[in-house]
């Protein structure tokens, strides 16, 4: 061989090898049963789980509440004695606001930290990025943020509500107060398009009206056409699933655009008392939120919740929904494990039905089927002092239901 | 009628945004062919500075107008540092100076979230600025956006004022059309560009205090904005202030239209095959300085 | 290295000369054929004995990042058109590849399943269908970005669009492209972009083994990239890439169409690109709008400078280890991985300009016992064509 050649025939050589790579490790199963998922490690005196939070990028804003959250409820846990006896080790990771990179970091929680399960997670597209890694490996998430619904993965807890624990209350406290024609506003992305499918089937339903619907681009900042379209639909009211940044330009040039919450209110599903903050009452005050818990929530354990938080944040820092929701998450994992007496990802999921804890939020029960949790929705009012008051809730915890099955105006949207 | 004005409106008030935040890069990029990315945080620093003398002067008309001249330092004197210690290392680099300043920029941010945290915070406006003006017709035009069109309007007249009749200004524009000669004759150059690093990064800063009215204050509230200001300097042409006005409120009027006629994310694309297309048509830009240089 | 940041003309714009050998040919040949020897070596026999499983997948990804980077340094280091929008034909390429995988998942007559929950489509929408067949989807990943690379170049290197006006544009593009893919939720996922991909040409990917495959074909496609890349470099067209990057009027004036040259570095990159982005579909498993958009798009570009831009390997070295860097780092300290990225872009680029290929190159040289000389003119043009 000379040595002129060299290149090409390496070149040949590689393809051989890549060629006979396939060949030779290739295994042609179609089954999906290949896998038999990592099991935890609680070989110790200790159990991982896994905390899984943008810790940077844009989405840092809400996560890090989440995480902080999460921290406290692990924190009393352990101080009580921990989970069967094992103290909790919280094994963090930055999802770093990109969607890949919490798909890679949720298989490096299971595989190589087995942990016993993982925590966290806040915009749909994470979730969708990592569903298929639990399923894969057989390992347990916790997702603590309302969504859209139409999902109900067996590896995914979701503690936030889905669409009828929050968009349907809201959209029949509307219809309540007499609305009958809406204008809906939303950023570009999974969540507003597919609550926005479900507003449209029940307005329809209900002989309400939708003038319009309007999408910005994620991070947008530029509302002036929107505002414009919104002020001569004339609607009665605005339902906004808008998402962080764009809530504070949308409601800033709401109001110089003389549109207020007696005029034409707008009921929001993204704006917590954490994001009232950064927009200001300036701007808010007396707009409607549809959530299932507020700062203000009566209860003894809403109490201690908020006064634990804010002793160990700061006296500044409020609490919001999603902060209870992850809250909540760990202790009703805790409850499975006992219940089931073991970490076991299967055993756990088990013993999931039927667990009730006495939340901050209320009572809130785990419903098997769809892994999902039973809870009240709950409107509420921003007020002056920045802080939301509750105006009205569905008196008792509403059932899930992702698919909006027992919704007969719901029937063409899954 | 009433929608189609309130339309035209809002896309002659896109354009003041744009043609603030894109005025102080054409500065910098006409004369030194330095592609600024860290101009996005200087607009934020400017928005910040905002939000800190609002802690101190608690007065919300009071503290937006000191903020316009103290925010104008502010970013000016970041604007400088950043010409002293990087910048003018690469003048023979333009590309670089790109990638350079996008470096500066995240460490900005990182460094803005470090200090303020990565919530937005929030800033009072006086109330005077939040209502709005009703026009025979039921036609309304929103105040805060009314000041902002006056406050770009003021600082291209300030701009032209200056360039045109002041000792600063005549060096600047000698030194953008033809630095080796105005060398020759005696100018500067490096104080010169140092200057229009200045008040090009000082406008940033005064972007940043219209900017609070507007939208969301946080770390990454310069990005959004950063490149369609960059459009509109290399649409508007280098080296004269009246391409970069032109181009500014007509992009604005483009993406106003294109918004209502279809939506947003359509409207963006649009503007951006519009520029690419006109780009075709004049690769220099609307209006190009005639030098005798290669190009 | 001081001697480069010292004289500001040939520091300009990318300092190393191209690595051509001062020894004989077939020495350097022969060095060639060693590197890629032990190149194999390290990525086929190394690499997936050393590394665990999760650990290998990693390495898969980073190796497609390096795949880019191979182009990058080929536009960028080599023809001067420093383009910010690789994202967009990484994407290109990704999405070509995902919906076929995603058609195949869903079996022949069926809609993927986020179609149905989000699109609300009774039937395929005309753009998908020829996606189905891996005839048409398979060289798609490659020819669709070459094809937009040719449409969108040779608009704008006709038109002598260049410089930073070309990377602008280019960012614009990558700007652009992610707000037309989310805006299409139905129809190409939105921001959640193409999830849950579960088989590759009927191979399960959840199985370890078939992971494992994946990798080998991704270090196999990046060693044939490379040697690509080398040719190219090498050859006569390599030399007047170069010459275009360092004075375009004088390569005009020798009678070349500078245009020409540039469209095909830059489609080639392209394609190299998209190729990235196809492979990184079965690696990981998801392709979205965040990874295409202006912010990866500029992190392609990084990892390049960072190994030194107009050499061969720099660019895939400087690629796997900032893609390293960043896993490891953002594990222990989020918030140190976002200044210590924007320190690498100013240290390396300002001070550095030829990345840590330089450092080596220097400690060659010395060796040498002669400086090399510069095989490409000094020009003072270069100022004023980049700003004019």
């Amino acid at each position: 061989m000379t040595l002129i050649r060299g290149r090409r025939i390496l070149a040949g050589a590689m393809t051989l090898v890549a060629a006979a790579a396939l060949a030779a490790c290739g295994s042609k199963t179609t089954d999906g049963n290949t896998s038999a998922g990592v099991a935890a490690d609680v070989s110790g005196d200790t159990v991982k789980v896994g905390l899984l939070n943008s810790l940077s990028g844009t989405m840092a804003i809400s996560e890090v509440t989440v995480r902080d959250s999460i921290m406290l409820a692990i924190e009393e846990i352990n101080a009580a004695g921990g989970v069967l006896g094992k103290k909790i080790e919280p094994v963090g990771e930055d999802g770093a606001s990109d969607w890949p990179t919490f798909a890679e970091k949720a298989e490096k929680l299971i595989r190589e930290d087995r942990v016993a399960a993982v925590f966290g997670c806040w915009t749909s597209a994470s979730r969708k990025a990592v569903k298929p890694v639990f399923e894969k490996n057989k390992a347990l998430l916790f997702y603590p943020v309302q969504y859209e619904g139409l999902e109900q993965s067996p590896y995914i807890f979701y503690t936030g509500a889905t669409t009828n624990q929050q968009i349907v209350p809201g959209l029949d406290y509307l219809k309540a107060q007499g609305a009958k024609s809406l204008y809906l506003v939303g950023s570009d992305y999974v969540f507003p398009r597919t609550a926005n499918k479900i507003i449209k089937a029940y307005a329809e339903a209900n002989g309400m009206k939708v003038l319009g619907e309007d999408y910005a681009p994620l991070g947008s900042t530029e509302f002036g056409t929107i505002t414009n379209k919104v002020k001569s639909s004339g609607a009665d009211a605005v339902f906004n699933t808008l998402n962080g940044d764009s809530n504070v330009a949308f409601f800033k040039e709401y109001k110089s655009a003389g549109l207020t919450a007696a005029t034409m209110p707008v009921v929001s599903v993204s704006i917590a008392e954490e994001e009232v903050k950064s927009i200001g009452t300036q701007y808010l005050e007396g707009q409607l939120t549809a959530w299932n818990y507020y700062q203000t929530t009566p209860g003894a354990a809403n109490e201690k919740f908020v006064a634990a938080y804010k002793a160990k944040y700061g006296a500044d820092k409020p609490t919001s929904d999603p902060m209870e929701a992850a809250y909540v998450s760990v202790y009703l994992w805790k409850a499975m494990v006992e219940k089931a007496g073991a970490f076991d990802v299967e055993k756990v999921r088990e013993a999931a039905d039927g667990i009730t804890f006495e939340a901050p939020e209320g009572l809130v029960t785990v419903d098997g089927a769809t892994q999902h949790i039973a809870k009240t929705a709950r409107v509420g009012k921003v007020g002056a002092d920045g802080l939301i008051t509750e105006v009205w809730n569905s008196g008792e915890p509403i059932t899930p239901d992702p698919y909006l099955k027992s919704y007969p105006w719901a029937g063409g949207l899954s | 009628m009433t929608v189609l004005f309130g339309q035209l409106f809002t896309g002659v008030s896109i354009g003041a945004v744009l043609l603030l935040i894109a005025l102080g890069l054409a500065l910098t990029f006409g004369q030194m062919g330095v592609i600024n990315m860290a101009h996005g945080e200087f607009i934020m620093a400017g928005a910040y500075t905002t939000y800190v003398l609002q802690q101190v002067i608690t007065a919300a008309g009071w503290s937006l107008l000191v903020a316009l001249p103290v925010a104008f330092v502010v970013a000016g004197a970041m604007g400088v540092l950043l010409e002293f210690l990087l910048i003018r290392r690469l003048y023979a680099r333009p590309l670089d100076t790109l990638l350079v300043t996008w470096g500066v920029s995240l460490i900005l941010q990182q460094l803005a979230r470090d200090i303020f945290g990565s919530p937005n915070v929030q800033t009072r406006a006086p109330e005077l600025l939040t209502g709005n003006i009703g026009l025979p017709g039921g036609i309304t035009v929103a105040n805060n956006r009314l000041f902002i069109l006056a406050l770009a309007g003021g600082a291209v007249v300030a701009l032209t004022v200056a360039l045109r009749f002041t000792p600063l200004g005549r060096r600047i524009r000698a030194v953008v059309q033809n630095r080796d000669l105005a060398a020759v004759s005696g100018i500067a150059t490096a104080r010169v560009d140092r200057m229009t690093f200045f008040i090009g990064s000082g406008l940033a800063g005064i972007a940043g205090v219209a900017l609070t009215l507007l939208g969301p204050i946080g770390p990454t509230m310069g990005t959004n904005l950063i490149i369609d200001a960059f459009l509109v300097v290399v649409v508007g042409g280098i080296g004269q202030l009246k391409g970069t006005v032109i181009v500014a409120f007509a992009l604005g009027v483009l993406q106003a239209a294109g918004e209502y006629l279809t939506t947003l994310s359509v409207a963006k694309v649009m503007v951006f095959i519009a520029i690419v297309a006109f780009l075709q048509w004049r690769p220099q830009g609307m209006f190009t300085l005639r030098t005798r240089s290669l190009a | 290295m001081t001697a480069v940041v010292r004289d500001p003309v040939t520091a300009d714009p990318a300092p190393i000369p191209p690595s051509r050998p001062t020894a004989g040919p077939s020495r350097h040949r022969f060095r060639a054929a060693a590197g890629f020897a032990f190149g194999a070596a390290l990525l086929f026999a190394v690499a997936p004995l050393a590394l665990s499983d999760f650990r290998l997948s990693l390495l898969a990804k980073y190796l497609c990042v390096a795949m880019v980077a191979v182009g990058i340094g080929l536009a960028w280091g080599r023809g001067g058109m420093l383009t910010l929008g690789q994202g967009v034909f990484f994407g290109l390429g990704g999405y070509a590849m995902a919906m076929h995988l995603k058609l195949a998942d869903a079996g022949p007559g069926n809609m993927p399943d986020f179609m149905l929950l989000y699109g609300q489509l009774d039937e395929l929408p005309l753009w998908w269908r020829p996606f189905a067949s891996p005839w048409f989807a398979l060289p798609a990943t490659v020819l669709l970005p070459m094809a937009v690379a040719f449409v969108l170049g040779s608009l704008v290197f006709r038109r002598r669009v260049r410089g930073a006006y070309f990377a602008i544009l280019s960012q614009a593009l990558a700007a652009a492209m992610v707000i037309l893919l989310i805006g299409q939720q139905g129809t190409t996922g939105g921001t959640n972009g193409l999830t849950d991909i579960q088989g590759f040409f009927g191979y399960d990917l959840d199985d370890p083994v078939n992971q494992r495959m994946v990798y080998f074909i991704i270090a196999g496609t990046l060693l044939a990239l490379l040697a690509l890349a080398r040719h190219l470099i090498q050859s006569r067209y390599g030399e007047l890439l170069v010459a275009v990057r360092d004075s375009e009027e004088r390569v005009r004036f020798l009678g070349y169409d500078p245009a020409t040259v540039k469209l095909v570095a830059y489609v080639v990159a392209a394609g190299m690109a998209g190729l990235a982005g196809a492979l990184f579909v079965p690696a990981v498993g998801i392709i979205s709008p965040a990874l295409i958009g202006i912010v990866p798009s500029i992190e392609f570009v990084i990892g390049v400078a960072v190994g030194g831009r107009a050499t061969l390997l720099g660019p895939v070295l400087g690629a796997v280890a900032v893609a390293w860097a960043r896993t490891a780092l953002s594990e222990r300290f989020p918030g140190t991985w976002t200044y210590l990225q924007g320190l690498l872009f100013v240290v390396v680029v300002a001070f550095l300009p030829g990345g840590l290929a330089s450092l080596v190159g220097l400690a060659r040289r010395r060796d040498d016992g002669a400086a090399r000389p510069r095989r490409f003119g000094r020009l003072r043009l270069r100022r004023r064509e980049e700003s004019a």
